[in-house]
């Protein structure tokens, strides 16, 4: 399961679509919505994301073939919201499951760090007067990254 | 020949258009693309810079040549998570 929808996301789907008998461990990552902007006093409301999904799909299968490359057989599963999102809600959902919880929990966290590099997604923070600003992420790249 | 030109977030705003259909000269490069596109002013070469080419679904750098009827991207830093 690897989407850009416009849906809101439940988590519990992507945990459904990884688990196996084969897995003792499924770790799941939501990343939503908060009211601090780390470049900005004023508080968040909303956020607006867009993608270009047909180079966003095509990214969020080479980063699933990355994650297991660099940590060995696992499942995952990637959702990444579009449109307005309040407070709260879910704009990107990672669940992943494999044999034991170390190869779960670094593969989860491999996997959101590459989607922030490069996925492309791009957000703008509503602020409560009104105003809107594009927010880019940190880190900021075209390839994947070695594991280490 | 003709590429479709897709631009995102800030550079759609800049550019002030989010999708267009562009005449470009035969064995246009997408630097060529974007010096058509982008008025020489103080701030291109920083907007340039920051900005990321796909075409056809897949990143390639300036120097990649167009071919008509390809789809061109123009993005800007990410912010997806």
């Amino acid at each position: 399961m690897l989407e850009i929808t416009a849906a809101p996301i439940e988590l519990d789907t992507l945990v459904r679509a990884v688990r196996t008998d084969a897995c003792g461990a499924v770790v799941a990552f939501a990343g939503v919505v908060r009211e601090t902007s780390p470049d900005d006093p004023r508080p968040v409301r909303r956020i607006g994301y867009e993608a270009y999904p047909a180079l966003a799909l095509r990214q969020l299968g080479e980063i699933a073939d990355a994650t297991r490359a660099a940590f060995g057989p696992l499942e995952i599963a990637i959702v990444h919201r579009v449109g307005e999102l309040t407070l709260g809600e879910t704009s990107i959902a990672i669940a992943v499951a494999a044999p034991h919880r170390a190869r779960a929990f670094d593969g989860c966290e491999y996997a959101i760090d590459e989607i922030k590099a490069r996925l492309a997604v791009w957000k703008q923070e509503v602020f409560a007067d009104g105003e809107r600003e594009w927010r880019a992420n940190a880190v900021s790249r075209d390839e994947a990254a070695p594991s280490t | 020949m003709r590429v479709r030109v897709l631009a995102f977030a800030r550079l759609r705003e800049v550019l002030g258009f989010g999708e267009r259909d562009v005449e470009v000269a035969p064995e246009s490069t997408l630097d060529a693309l974007w010096a058509q596109l982008v008025p020489a002013a103080q701030s291109a070469s920083a907007l340039r810079a920051s900005t990321r080419f796909a075409r056809n679904g897949a990143i390639v750098d300036g120097s990649a040549a167009l071919l008509d009827g390809d789809e061109v991207a123009l993005m800007p830093p990410v912010g997806g998570g």
